[in-house]
């Protein structure tokens, strides 16, 4: 083997060694980090498993959302028109929050079967609809989508 | 009649673009050089066809033509000029005619530059390109025709979503679409070099300044995204990892790497199938970030509504374009070896090292955006991918790359020899690390180790890029506009990464619940609420708060958070009241009325983040100043002089 070529050999090696402990390092970062996402059906087939933390996509159910005078604590529905789920939130909701309009929430879900959110998104198109949720729809709802 | 002359503008720059893509590829190949002249008339014609249909489009906004679909969803009799114009882009149809007409113009811009381009070489060029707008014109005109026609027309339009009535939007989109179009003009410089089956020795130097141009406006684009959505969507926040957002980003970092291996190219002839293969990835990219955006597949706060036939459509065309090129690579790139050899420490293997880290974290980052839509495909539960996992694989990808980086633009090509640069390294990394400490120590307070680690690698960064262009001014010897631009455009980066640092480490941040004259305390600062207003603005009814913010007793400013309440869609938009003191940003936004005469705001004290816009325009301004230097115009001067481009500039 030439100077040059054990030079290169070394080269390669070390891109190898480099790339797969950047690899593995992303394989595990990836494993701890990956949040699942579900929908009220989901959650009452018991797919959550302990206190583990999610996103949990649905409507906001109509004529659902309470809030104590004065205090940033909100209550209200999220539904996939099959399945319900209370969520519980603190805090400023985003613009497009509003009864009818899909929003996603991650937290974790209490003992008491009400989901504590502590983070609440809803989407910037109004056409949007969470996943999954689109085909189960009523029609009027899904009607808005067709435009 | 005028919307149907539009459509018709469409399916003739159909036609053309077809006729571009067929002269400027079987011309060259069958040697037949009345097609390869023919080439030019194409694109020319192709460019007239489609701002033609841009500009009915425009008109029919402007003047109202609710009797055209688009503008009916998208306008609104109240809606201002300005914002009529930007709706243009405000969803998808528009948007995909946006992006047609800007690969027309860089198209256009490289049949004027190319000139001086082998003939043969500069058609295939342009057949490629045209390949590409034939796809998007077909894709158009099959699934998203922007001139369908309302019948009977609309009394009035559904009116701009009102999160994109913002200047801020009415710029962001064209610029960013700028940056992802121009890296098609390197693939397709890419796909002209394989098709010939040899790479001209000039070929780097013609790709380098579109590829730069590209890098610089994706770099805008990039950031005035994140600039809109720190203050208009996210309550604060400026970057989510979102997959719409990381569809820019991955095209951003591919393109970053090849700048980089075309320097190499250019220098020493090296790493060329390397550098063919960045470009089509490049470009594949930024295809494959407007199928996640268009089709609606992945859950994002910036998707469009979701349409699979538009999503089979834009698979099927990116799987015959990466396919068709990846293909001709592995045809073809196996003609462009090159032979020359370099050391371990020479800067060719630095940028080696710079091109491997920049596609790992392209590649981490693609992994992490496509991971749900293989999760979803593969079983029953989705997946969710954030922040979580991005910052920390990133960040592994980006430490190695920014301490290379102040070591690498010392080393010399082909030999190793960083001895002499070894004591000004040391010594720029000492100073850094004392004022990264004193920095964190003395004015921030806390002892907070990863601050002092970003300062630190920012300020050493800065320190050694301008060791070498002090030391050519003070040996009075000349700097041209590239080493310059190179410099600015390190310290640009350099800069961001100190804003990042210290907006990640330092922010602090509160939801709060006001009456009037009560008052929260968030860093250092009070906020108290005065009162809240009622106002009208020509298509909205606003709530405005007036807040107080002082510190320890001082008053500092008034800021004047807003919540517009659209009539016609009827959606909030809120615009926060934002105060920049020294680079600090004092933020706060006004949330929902919470009954018993309080409101809800969500406060933020972001030091430093002023920074993190400033650095990425300094790396957009450096690729500008790169792309002045003085080769590019010498080799355009001898063009039009009539010499054939043989100029050679200055090689440092």
């Amino acid at each position: 083997m030439t100077p040059q070529r054990r030079k290169r050999l070394y080269l390669v090696l070390g891109i190898v060694v480099g790339v797969g402990a950047a690899a593995a390092l992303a394989l595990s970062a990836f494993r701890q980090n990956v949040t699942f996402y579900f929908i009220p059906t989901q959650v009452a087939a018991g797919a959550v498993h302990g206190d583990q933390s999610f996103r949990l996509g649905g409507m906001v159910s109509k004529g659902s959302v309470q809030r104590a005078a004065g205090s940033l604590q909100v209550r209200f529905v999220l539904t996939d028109f099959k399945h319900d789920v209370p969520v519980t939130y603190t805090g400023v909701l985003p613009d497009l929050f509003r009864e009818g309009q899909g929003v996603i929430a991650h937290g974790h879900l209490g003992a008491n079967g009400v989901f504590d959110a502590d983070e609440v998104l809803a989407k910037h198109d109004e056409k949007y609809m969470p996943p999954k949720i689109a085909g189960t729809a009523p029609p009027t709802a899904a009607m808005q989508g067709g435009g | 009649m005028l919307p149907e002359l539009g459509h018709f503008a469409l399916v003739l720059a159909l036609v053309l673009a077809g006729l571009q893509a067929f002269f400027g590829i079987a011309g060259p190949a069958l040697g037949r050089d009345r097609w390869v002249a023919a080439t030019t008339s194409a694109v020319a014609g192709q460019f007239v066809m489609v701002a033609t249909a841009v500009g009915i489009l425009v008109y029919a906004f402007v003047n109202f033509d609710f009797s055209v679909l688009y503008v009916a969803e998208n306008s609104n009799s109240a809606l201002p000029l300005m914002y009529r114009i930007a709706a243009l882009w405000g969803a998808h149809e528009g948007s995909l005619l946006l992006w047609i007409f800007l690969l027309a113009v860089w198209t256009l811009a490289v049949a004027i530059v190319s000139r001086n381009l082998p003939e043969r070489f500069a058609a295939r060029v342009l057949g490629v390109l045209g390949v590409l707008s034939f796809g998007f014109l077909l894709f158009t005109l099959a699934t998203s025709d922007p001139f369908r026609r309302l019948i009977p027309a609309a009394a009035d339009g559904h009116d701009l979503n009102p999160l994109l009535q913002d200047p801020g939007l009415a710029v962001h989109p064209p610029i960013l679409y700028t940056g992802y179009v121009g890296l098609a003009v390197a693939f397709s410089f890419a796909c002209a070099a394989m098709l010939e089956g040899r790479m001209d020795p000039n070929w780097a130097r013609w790709t380098r300044p579109w590829t730069t141009a590209a890098w610089a406006f994706l770099t805008c684009g990039i950031t005035l995204g994140s600039w809109w959505s720190y203050y208009t969507l996210g309550w604060g926040g400026y970057w989510e990892w979102d997959p719409v957002e990381n569809a820019s980003f991955m095209p951003w970092l591919v393109a970053t790497a090849l700048i980089h291996s075309l320097a190499v190219t250019e220098k020493r002839g090296l790493f060329k199938s390397w550098t063919l293969l960045l470009a089509i990835l490049g470009f594949s990219l930024s295809l494959l970030g407007t199928f996640l955006v268009r089709s609606g597949v992945l859950v994002s706060v910036h998707s469009f509504a979701a349409d699979p036939s538009r999503g089979r459509f834009i698979l099927a065309f990116l799987g015959i374009v990466i396919g068709g090129a990846l293909a001709l690579y592995a045809w073809r790139a196996p003609l462009l070896k090159s032979n020359a050899g370099f050391d371990l420490l020479s800067r060719e293997s630095f940028l080696l090292f710079n091109n491997i880290l920049l596609v790992v974290a392209a590649a981490t980052v693609l992994g992490g955006t496509l991971a749900p839509l293989i999760g979803d495909t593969m079983g029953q539960t989705s997946l969710s991918v954030g922040p979580p996992y991005f910052r920390p694989t990133f960040l592994l990808a980006m430490v190695p790359l920014l301490l290379l980086l102040s070591v690498g633009i010392h080393a010399a090509w082909k030999r190793g020899r960083l001895e002499v640069a070894v004591k000004p390294l040391v010594v720029t990394l000492a100073v850094a690390g004392i004022l990264g400490a004193a920095t964190v120590f003395g004015f921030y307070g806390g002892r907070h180790a990863l601050a002092i680690t970003g300062f630190t690698i920012g300020g050493w960064i800065i320190l050694s890029s301008l060791l070498d262009p002090i030391d050519r001014l003070r040996r009075h010897l000349s700097l041209s506009r590239a080493v310059l631009g190179m410099t600015l455009a390190h310290i640009g980066l350099a800069v961001a990464v100190i804003a990042l640092t210290g907006v990640e480490s330092y922010t602090s941040e509160r939801d709060i619940a006001l009456g009037r004259g009560e008052s929260a305390h968030v860093g250092d600062y009070d906020f108290r609420l005065m009162g809240t207003q009622e106002l009208e603005g020509p298509n909205y009814s606003a709530t405005r708060a007036t807040v107080d913010v002082s510190r320890a007793g001082r008053m500092i400013t008034t800021l004047y958070p807003e919540v517009r309440q659209f009539w016609v869609q009827q959606q909030t938009r809120k615009i926060a009241g934002i105060y920049n003191l020294h680079g600090t940003d004092l933020f706060i936004a006004l949330g929902d009325n919470l009954g018993a005469g309080r409101w809800s705001l969500r406060a933020q004290i972001r030091p430093l983040i002023t920074l993190l816009w400033l650095g990425p325009l300094f790396m957009a301004l450096g690729g500008a100043l790169a792309l002045s230097d003085r080769r590019y115009r010498l080799e355009r001067a001898a063009a039009r002089a009539g010499v054939a481009g043989t100029a050679h500039g200055e090689a440092q």
